[in-house]
C-alpha cells in the first residue's frame, strides 16, 4: 500500500509546479490570443482574426526564423560532428580539455557572448577583413546581415549539438568498429555503416536541441542583425513588451509553438523517438 | 618528399584539425570578452580596442545599478537552484524507482518544457500572470519562472545518475539493520550526491544566464542579463566584462571541484569485497578517531 502512494508523493511538488506554471499558462496564452479590443480593455471573444491578421503581417519573419534556425542547425551539425568524434575516439588524455572547451561558453553570459560577436564582426575587425578578402563579406560588412545572425545562432547553440552526439558516440561498443575492420571494411565504410548509424540518436537529439531554441531566439537578431533580419521572436517580444498588443503577440507565440511541434513530430517520425524521450524514459 | 609527408599527415589528421579549429571558434568570444575587460574605451562603446588599463578590474563593483542587478541574479539563482534541485530530485526518484500509473505522462510533462522555445514559455507565463492578476511582476514571478524551467534539467541529470545505481548497496544496508530512512540518508543520498550536485550547478547556470523568460516576467526588477540588455543601447560599461570573467572563473573552479567530487564518489562506488584496502581508504579519515 505504501509503495502505491509513494511515487505520487515524490512526484507531487514538481508535477504541480509544471502543471501550474507551464501547462496552465499555455491555456492562458491560447485564451489571450482570442481576445479582442484595444489595450486596457481586452476581452475574450473567440477572435480568430488575430491569427489570420498576425500571420499575414508577419509571415516573412516566420519563414525567416525557420530558415535561419535551419541553416544554424546545419552548420552546427557540420562543426559539431568532427569535434564530437575527436573527443570520443581521438582525444586521449586531451578529452577533458576538449569537453571543457565545449561547455566553457556556458560559463559566460549568453548576452555577453553575443555582444562579443558584435565586436568580432564589426567593420574594423581583422576577421571581417579576412572574410572580405575571401569574398565572403560583400562591401566589407558582416554585422547587420542575415549571415551574422546565422553565425551567432550557430555559435550560441553549438554545445547543444556537440554534447548529445559525443554522448552517443562514446556509448558505441568499440568491438563493433573493430568487427567492421576485421570484415575488411575500409575506414570510410566502417564509419558510414557502423559509427554513423549508431550515433544517429545523438544527431537527432542535437538537431532538435539546436533548432528549437534557435527558431524562437531574438537576442542574435537584435544584436547582430538589422531591421530586415528580425525573427519571429523579435516580433513577439516587441508586441508584448513595447506595443502591449497582447492578443496578436499571444497568437504568434501559439503559432510558433504549434509549428515547432508539428516540425518536431514529422522529424521524429523519420528519425525515431528514443532520442527525444531517452531510452530509459519509455 | 617531406612535402608529401606533411600532406599525408594533414589528411590523416583532418578530423582532429577541424576539431581543434572548432574549439578555437568556441573559445574566441571568451578571449574577446577577457581582452576587452582591460580596454580603455574612448566613448561609451566598448567595441574597438583603445588601450590597456587595469582600472575596470580594480573598480569592478563601482557601478551601483550593476551590483544591484548582480545581487538580484545571485539571490534568484540560489533560491531557484535550491527549490528546483529538491523537487526535481524527488521526481527523478519517483520515475526511476517506481512503476506507477501515469509514469509516461509524467515523463512527457518533464520533456515538453525542454522542447519549447523560451519565448513561448516566457510569453505564456506573462499571459497567465496578466490574466490571473494576483501576481505582481517582479522577484516572485521571476523565481516561479526560473524554478519552472530548471526542474526538467534537474530531473534528467539526477535520473541518469540513479539509473547507473547499484541497488545491492541498499540491500546490504538493510541487511545490516538500517531502516528505509537510514538507508536513504547514509547510502543512497551520498552515492547520488554527485548527480544532485551536477544538477544543482546546471540549474544555477541556467538561472543566472536566463534572459528571454526573465525579459517577459521581470516587471521592473533587473537581473544581470537584463541589465546588460538595457545597457546595450546606451553602451555597455567595461565592468560588465570584468564581472562576466569573474563569474567565468568562479564557475570553472566549481566545475573543477565537482569533477573531483565525482571521481571520489566513483572510487567509493567501485569498492568491492576483494579490494580490502580500498574499503579502509574509503572511510572518512575522522571516523576511526571518533569511535
Amino acid at each position: 500500500m505504501r509503495r502505491r502512494v509513494a511515487p505520487y508523493f515524490l512526484l507531487g511538488p514538481g508535477a504541480a509546479w509544471l502543471l501550474l506554471f507551464f501547462v496552465i499558462p499555455l491555456y492562458y496564452l491560447a485564451k489571450l490570443s482570442l481576445n479582442a479590443g484595444v489595450f486596457g480593455s481586452y476581452e475574450f471573444s473567440w477572435h480568430w482574426e488575430n491569427y489570420s491578421d498576425a500571420l499575414q503581417l508577419y509571415d516573412t519573419q516566420f519563414v525567416r526564423s525557420f530558415v535561419y534556425a535551419g541553416l544554424a542547425t546545419l552548420f552546427a551539425l557540420l562543426l559539431a560532428y568532427p569535434l564530437a568524434y575527436t573527443i570520443a575516439f581521438k582525444a586521449g588524455r586531451w578529452r577533458n580539455v576538449f569537453l571543457f572547451a565545449v561547455v566553457a561558453p556556458f560559463f559566460t553570459t549568453y548576452l555577453i557572448r553575443t555582444l562579443a560577436w558584435e565586436t568580432i564582426l564589426s567593420d574594423q575587425s581583422p576577421v571581417v577583413s579576412v572574410l572580405d578578402f575571401l569574398g565572403l563579406a560583400p562591401e566589407g560588412h558582416v554585422l547587420a546581415t542575415g549571415g551574422a545572425v546565422v553565425a551567432g545562432l550557430t555559435y550560441n547553440f553549438l554545445p547543444f549539438m556537440v554534447l548529445p552526439i559525443y554522448a552517443s558516440l562514446e556509448r558505441i561498443d568499440a568491438r563493433l568498429i573493430e568487427a567492421g575492420k576485421d570484415l575488411y571494411a575500409s575506414a570510410t565504410q566502417t564509419f558510414l555503416r557502423v559509427t554513423l548509424p549508431l550515433s544517429a540518436p545523438g544527431v537527432v537529439a542535437g538537431t532538435l536541441l539546436t533548432f528549437i531554441p534557435a527558431s524562437g531566439d531574438y537576442v542574435n537578431a537584435q544584436f547582430l542583425g538589422s531591421a530586415s533580419n528580425q525573427m519571429i521572436g523579435n516580433v513577439i517580444q516587441s508586441l508584448y513588451l513595447k506595443q502591449s498588443d497582447y492578443p496578436a503577440a499571444a497568437a504568434l507565440s501559439f503559432v510558433l509553438m504549434a509549428a515547432i511541434l508539428v516540425l518536431v513530430l514529422i522529424y521524429i517520425r523519420f528519425a525515431g523517438s528514443e532520442a527525444l524521450m531517452g531510452e530509459e524514459a519509455v | 618528399m617531406s612535402g608529401g609527408g606533411t600532406w599525408r599527415w594533414l589528411r590523416e589528421h583532418a578530423v582532429q584539425i577541424v576539431a581543434v579549429l572548432v574549439v578555437l571558434y568556441m573559445l574566441i568570444p571568451i578571449a574577446v570578452i577577457f581582452g576587452f575587460s582591460f580596454n580603455d574605451p574612448a566613448g561609451r562603446y566598448n567595441f574597438t580596442w583603445v588601450g590597456f588599463t587595469l582600472e575596470h578590474w580594480s573598480n569592478a563593483f563601482g557601478i551601483p545599478e550593476l551590483n544591484e542587478a548582480l545581487v538580484t541574479s545571485l539571490k534568484l539563482a540560489v533560491l531557484a537552484t535550491l527549490i528546483s534541485t529538491v523537487i526535481g530530485t524527488l521526481m527523478a526518484l519517483a520515475l526511476v524507482r517506481y512503476d506507477f500509473f501515469g509514469r509516461r505522462a509524467a515523463n512527457f510533462l518533464i520533456v515538453i518544457p525542454m522542447a519549447t522555445p523560451e519565448v513561448v514559455m516566457g510569453s505564456a507565463l506573462l499571459s497567465f500572470f496578466l490574466l490571473i492578476g494576483s501576481f505582481s511582476l517582479g522577484f516572485q514571478t521571476l523565481l516561479i519562472a526560473h524554478v519552472m524551467f530548471c526542474i526538467s534539467f534537474v530531473v534528467v541529470v539526477v535520473r541518469s545518475r540513479l539509473i547507473g545505481f547499484d541497488r545491492n548497496l541498499e540491500e546490504a544496508a538493510k541487511d545490516l539493520g538500517a531502516n528505509s530512512f537510514e538507508t536513504f540518508r547514509l547510502v543512497t543520498l551520498p552515492l547520488i550526491m554527485p548527480g544532485i550536485f551536477g544538477a544543482a550547478m546546471l540549474a544555477f547556470a541556467l538561472s543566472i544566464d536566463d534572459f528571454v523568460i526573465s525579459n517577459f516576467n521581470s516587471g521592473t526588477t533587473v537581473t544581470f542579463p537584463l541589465y546588460i540588455f538595457g545597457a546595450a543601447q546606451r553602451g555597455i560599461p567595461v565592468e560588465v566584462n570584468v564581472i562576466a570573467m569573474i563569474l567565468f572563473f568562479f564557475t570553472c573552479a566549481t566545475m573543477g571541484f565537482a569533477t573531483w567530487q565525482q571521481r571520489r564518489a566513483e572510487k567509493l562506488t567501485s569498492v568491492r569485497p576483494e579490494q580490502e584496502g580500498g574499503v579502509g581508504a574509503g572511510v572518512p579519515a575522522g571516523a576511526p578517531a571518533a569511535t
